[in-house]
């Protein structure tokens, strides 16, 4: 996932690429690699391996188990047909909204990160502070003060309201779009950060390379820089994609009930209904159409810098 | 006439990128409007009503009025700095051995790190509400911290992992030349030219664990070590104290200000470098 960050250099040096020879006196201590790995990949193994297996088996436990009278591992391969005949509108609906907010990301990032690295010139760094400055303010707040500019008497409505787009009874909060609007926001920044690091390494020169070959604008765009861009597309969508599928908190507060996703009942079924098995059984299904989907997007798309 | 419509077409590409910068401003804008906001009697805090605005100073001056706010920023302060301060340490041991060494387990290593970054928070969440419910480990600030670090690590390690690379190997080898020890070399040639990916690394653990919301819901229970994101999750049914938008206008400024001080200290840096050149 190197290509995710542009990094402060921007040197380009392929980061996967193992040293062409080791330093002289290291190669004969072989236990030195794996003394240095221990710590880390043992707090990986214990908190994210184990945890998932372990969310695995609570997904085959007895459904009719309780908090109190503890679950009994009853091998139930049924939850998962119980989670999705329950829920599998929460869960279509999110991968498509996650479909969505991917591609409008693309589409708004993709202008944004070619002025940020070709026509940026000296504001180029400023106005790469400018793509990380939400961060600088809570996910949460952020997400709130959405909710505020498109309530119903907030000024976006009133406005759409005036030219007749809405009804008089019309809204925008507990709407598909809101919901959809919440998530472009909250995960552009991951689609520009990733393109604009592949577009910064774009050579210019290929660019007055094909006008010379007499490539109109559009023809060099679509020949030269989208394909050489391609890592950062490749990139940009894993990182909107995988949380914006999970995501619960902008389905939460700008959705309604029927834009629910399939965060909120993972949300609630843990922590409100405690129906451990069916959560954990929804859980263990959302991560691996998720790893599925990663898997053979990035085969097709055919990048290895992501990793 | 001409001459605007050539500037346009030579143009249009930044002012769209500007335009879109400005759309990335628009809730952050809202917050700091509204931080000055008094809110009304059939108002709450999150509603933008432009005839409904009344200007005061209190949630600036008597940001600690709203009960447990600051109690939760102080908390998400000490989980922060303590994941961040774990995470970046184990998180570079790992890049150092990645990228300087070549073992067997390598292409297994890296699928474990890259694992944590492709999975939803949602399903990190339930999976370690699961295992410390198991385990029956206590929900509070051990579960968080454990949590924070197990998603910062990754991350820090991309980071570390794209600053090292960059490094020439043979330094170290020109240093050990220089009868360095392999000890001095790294403390004294390495370390200080990977410090940056270092602290970009910290930086970024930092804001990560800061604004965790997803996962720090599960694994917080009914503990009451409610981190700053949580109070906000909490305050929902009550109302939304107006003082939060006071602090996270301060987050943002404040933030917003080290890193534009710090871009003013490369650029002058770097056109000092220029003119002694």
């Amino acid at each position: 996932m190197a290509a995710l960050l542009p990094t402060a250099g921007g040197t380009g040096a392929p980061v996967d690429a193992p040293p062409a020879s080791p330093p002289a006196g290291m190669r004969a201590r072989r236990w030195v690699p794996y003394a240095l790995l221990a710590p880390g990949l043992l707090w990986l193994i214990a908190f994210f391996i184990v945890p998932v297996w372990q969310l695995f088996a609570a997904s085959l436990w007895d459904p009719n188990g309780s908090v109190e009278t503890g679950y009994a591992m009853t091998w139930s391969w049924s939850n998962y047909a119980t989670a999705w005949d329950m829920f599998h509108v929460q869960f279509l609906r999110s991968l498509w909204y996650a479909l969505i907010t991917t591609v409008v990301c693309v589409l708004l990032a993709y202008p944004l990160a070619y002025a940020i690295a070709v026509k940026g010139g000296r504001w180029k760094n400023l106005m790469l502070v400018g793509v990380i400055a939400p961060f600088f303010t809570s996910y949460l707040v952020r997400t709130y003060s959405w909710k505020a500019i498109l309530a119903d008497t907030g000024p976006v409505v009133e406005f759409l309201k005036w030219i007749h787009v809405l009804g008089p009874d019309g809204r925008l909060l507990a709407t598909e779009f809101a919901v959809i609007a919440g998530l472009v926001y909250n995960f552009l920044p991951f689609m520009v950060l990733p393109l604009y690091a592949s577009l910064e390494k774009l050579d210019v020169r290929l660019l007055e390379a094909a006008r010379d070959l007499y490539h109109g604008p559009v023809r060099s765009f679509l020949r030269v820089t989208l394909p050489l861009s391609m890592p950062g597309v490749v990139a940009g969508t894993l990182l909107c994609f995988i949380p914006a599928t999970g995501d619960y908190v902008n389905a939460q507060l700008l959705g309604g009930p029927n834009t629910q996703m399939i965060g909120s009942v993972i949300q609630s079924r843990f922590l409100v209904v405690n129906d451990y098995p069916i959560a954990s059984a929804l859980s263990v299904m959302l991560m691996a159409t998720i790893l599925v989907l990663v898997t053979i997007y990035v085969s097709t798309a055919g990048t290895e810098e992501v990793v | 006439m001409r001459s605007l419509w050539r500037w346009f077409a030579e143009k249009w590409v930044f002012l769209l990128g500007l335009m879109l910068l400005g759309y990335l401003f628009v809730p952050i804008a809202v917050v700091l409007l509204l931080s000055f906001n008094q809110p009304g009697s059939r108002n709450t805090t999150y509603v933008l009503d432009f005839n409904d605005l009344h200007f005061t100073m209190d949630n600036w001056t008597n940001m600690c009025g709203a009960a447990g706010l600051c109690d939760s920023l102080q908390r998400s302060i000490i989980i922060g700095f303590c994941a961040t301060v774990l995470s970046t340490i184990l998180g570079t041991l790992i890049s150092f051995a990645l990228v300087r060494y070549r073992f067997i387990g390598r292409g297994a290593t890296n699928t474990l790190i890259f694992l944590p970054m492709a999975t939803p928070e949602i399903v990190m969440g339930t999976s370690l509400l699961t295992l410390f419910i198991g385990a029956k480990l206590p929900l509070g600030f051990l579960t968080i911290l454990i949590a924070h670090v197990m998603f910062c690590i990754s991350f820090v390690v991309v980071t570390v992992k794209a600053r090292l690379a960059g490094l020439d190997p043979r330094l170290q080898e020109a240093a050990m030349d220089l009868y360095a020890t392999p000890w001095q070399a790294f403390r004294l040639v390495i370390l200080p030219l990977v410090m940056p990916g270092i602290m970009a690394a910290a930086l970024l653990a930092f804001s990560l664990s800061f604004d965790d919301f997803i996962i720090t819901n599960f694994v917080t229970g009914t503990s009451g070590y409610d981190t700053f994101p949580m109070f906000i999750w909490g305050s929902n049914l009550r109302g939304i104290p107006p003082q939060v938008n006071a602090v996270a206008s301060a987050m943002f400024l404040i933030s917003f200000a080290f890193v534009i001080a710090g871009q003013l200290r490369t650029r002058r840096r770097s056109a000092r470098r220029a003119a002694t050149s």
